[in-house]
């Protein structure tokens, strides 16, 4: 079809083949919106399905007892305190251990290795290692660990669990040091700072909440992660705390309770899945919040 | 504009390696040359982007350089305080004398260099935290001070540069709240905190609205009282009113060197006119 370039109409221009295409473009425009529509619409129902379901369920086995009682045998009732302390102990030191080394690496990829090749090949490793299966690192901790040691224990869940939470700090602090301007870190040194105080006082207080969002994005992860302890602390019935034997947690709890015939231990598996998403949601509504604050 | 005073912690003798801060009394008339640059090249990589300078910064005199962009001084302000020692790949050669030593000599301690010769940027670069530990940041590093002993150099860096009045109330208050104005004040009393003896103004108001630079060009005009300093600008009419002596840079190479009365109503060389008229650039 040829242009008209005077404005005067198009004697080629065939009204009918323009109408069609019209009509098809009207076509087009629809099936697409339609299909977005829906595949959205399918995503929201999983989701509310799940969402909803856990909530009643969860809501439904939710009792004083579940935060008093440690887990009994089926029958009996009890709670899931000891497999809450476990968790909570077990995230706490894999984040204790895990947050500082993240972020000296991910300090060093983008301070003293920018632009290095062997700056790039640390970057790609941590990559990897972000989005490798979590089930890989209980195997790998399990044979560093678990089997020279002679047996489950919670500090072998512990490492499992730091080296899940290592790539994210990483990621996370080399992302929020890249944002500072380089006059910031040029105006330090021209006060004759040397470099590891520019580091430590300027840079690390400029990415603070960055690097905070990243580690509360990274405890929310290693929370719910079942595989890698499966193969490390291994899960305790009783209130056992002692790090150098098998020790409970709540997502291994949650997995052997669910496929239990037991319906007051599948009840408790509902309760700590809720717990468990209620606590990275917040955790993630946390992060957001500071990450809204340094945009 | 709030007035700008001495305080009683005026500028304390120094009695470093390279020699203190000379009292004011003999400002008038001393023709002492503070900073001395001696067949000065500089390379980015393979790239030389100075040619054999040679130039004076007198003592407590303000040298304004200019040119168009890429001519090089804002590379050469670079080398006075070595802060290109930062980025591998670039180099100096030659001789950059600091009452009589040479900075470019390996054996010298950087940090203490940078003390010496302090830097403004061209944006206002505050630290993210309070106005007070803004100042405090650069004093701790070269020094231990008693908190009064610390009050009073912060309140007399902030005074010096025509800040005080302003944000005396609220020292505690985060920096990044202040204006772009402020902020560059506030950066160029860090610089003054440490004491240096040479401030190095890198395009410090392009950054600025008109009356915030006209404080900072009125801040420079009393600094150099104190301090020796060297301001690269892009503005000729700000460089005539704020130096005295200017330096004119073209390709790496300087053209001309003149007091300011001189290069600008009667330059020697003919890129310096060209320049000065607005023929390029």
């Amino acid at each position: 079809m040829s242009v008209s370039l005077t404005g005067s109409p198009d004697p080629h221009r065939d009204v009918t083949v323009a109408a069609s295409l019209g009509r098809r473009r009207k076509r087009a425009d629809l099936t697409i919106a339609v299909l977005s529509w829906t595949a959205t619409a399918i995503g929201l129902i999983f989701l509310t399905s799940i969402l909803v379901t856990l909530f009643i369920k969860g809501f439904g086995a939710m009792a004083p007892s579940v935060f008093t009682e440690v887990t009994k045998p089926p029958g009996s009732g009890g709670g899931l305190l000891n497999a809450i302390i476990g968790s909570l102990i077990q995230v706490g030191l894999a984040t204790l251990i895990g947050t500082p080394i993240g972020l000296l690496v991910g300090t060093y990829l983008a301070e003293y290795a920018r632009g290095s090749t062997f700056g790039n090949i640390v970057r790609f490793v941590s990559d990897i290692l972000l989005s490798a299966p979590s089930i890989l690192i209980g195997l790998f901790v399990y044979q560093l660990l678990v089997l020279p040691f002679g047996g489950f224990s919670g500090w072998a869940g512990v490492v499992a669990l730091a080296i899940l939470i290592i790539p994210i700090v990483v990621r996370t602090t080399e992302d929020m040091l890249s944002l500072i301007p380089n006059t910031l870190r040029e105006a330090a040194i021209g006060l004759g700072a040397p470099k590891w105080k520019m580091i430590v006082l300027i840079c690390w207080r400029a990415a603070l909440s960055g690097v905070i969002t990243g580690v509360l994005l990274g405890v929310a992860r290693i929370a719910g992660e079942t595989a890698p302890l499966l193969f490390t602390s291994l899960g305790n019935n009783t209130a056992q705390y002692a790090l150098n034997a098998p020790m409970p947690s709540l997502p291994i709890t949650i997995y052997s309770y669910a496929g239990s015939p037991f319906q007051d231990w599948i009840e408790l598996a509902w309760a700590g899945a809720l717990l468990i998403t209620l606590a990275v949601l917040l955790l993630n509504i946390l992060a957001r919040t500071l990450l809204r604050g340094i945009k | 504009m709030p007035p700008l005073s001495e305080s009683p912690a005026d500028l304390p003798k120094r009695n470093g390696a390279f020699g203190g801060l000379k009292v004011r009394e003999s400002a008038g008339l001393n023709g002492d040359i503070r900073v001395q640059v001696k067949n000065l090249d500089f390379y980015y990589g393979d790239n030389k982007a100075l040619k054999n300078i040679n130039f004076d910064l007198p003592d407590r005199r303000v040298t304004g350089m200019i040119g168009p962009s890429g001519c090089g001084k804002s590379t050469l302000l670079r080398v006075l305080n070595r802060m290109f020692s930062l980025y591998p790949g670039q180099r100096a050669t030659g001789e950059v004398l600091l009452d009589n030593r040479n900075i470019l000599d390996d054996s010298l301690d950087i940090n203490d260099l940078r003390a010496k010769v302090g830097m403004v940027f061209q944006k206002p670069t505050p630290f993210p935290m309070s106005i007070r530990d803004n100042i405090a940041f650069g004093i701790n590093l070269h020094e231990r001070l008693p908190k009064a002993a610390m009050d009073e150099r912060i309140e007399w860096a902030l005074t010096r540069a025509a800040l005080w009045g302003e944000v005396k109330d609220r020292l505690n208050a985060s920096a990044m709240g202040l204006s772009g104005g402020q902020q560059q004040r506030l950066c160029i009393a860090r610089t003054i905190a440490v004491r240096p003896e040479v401030i190095l103004f890198d395009e410090p108001t392009s950054a600025l609205d008109p009356i915030s630079t006209l404080k900072v060009e009125e801040l420079i005009d009393e600094l150099k009282r104190d301090f020796t300093i060297a301001i690269v600008t892009h503005n000729m009419q700000q460089a005539a009113r704020c130096a005295d002596q200017v330096a004119f840079f073209y390709l790496g190479e300087m053209i001309e060197i003149a007091p300011a009365a001189d290069l600008f109503t009667a330059p020697k060389e003919a890129k310096t006119q060209e320049y000065i008229t607005g023929r390029f650039g």
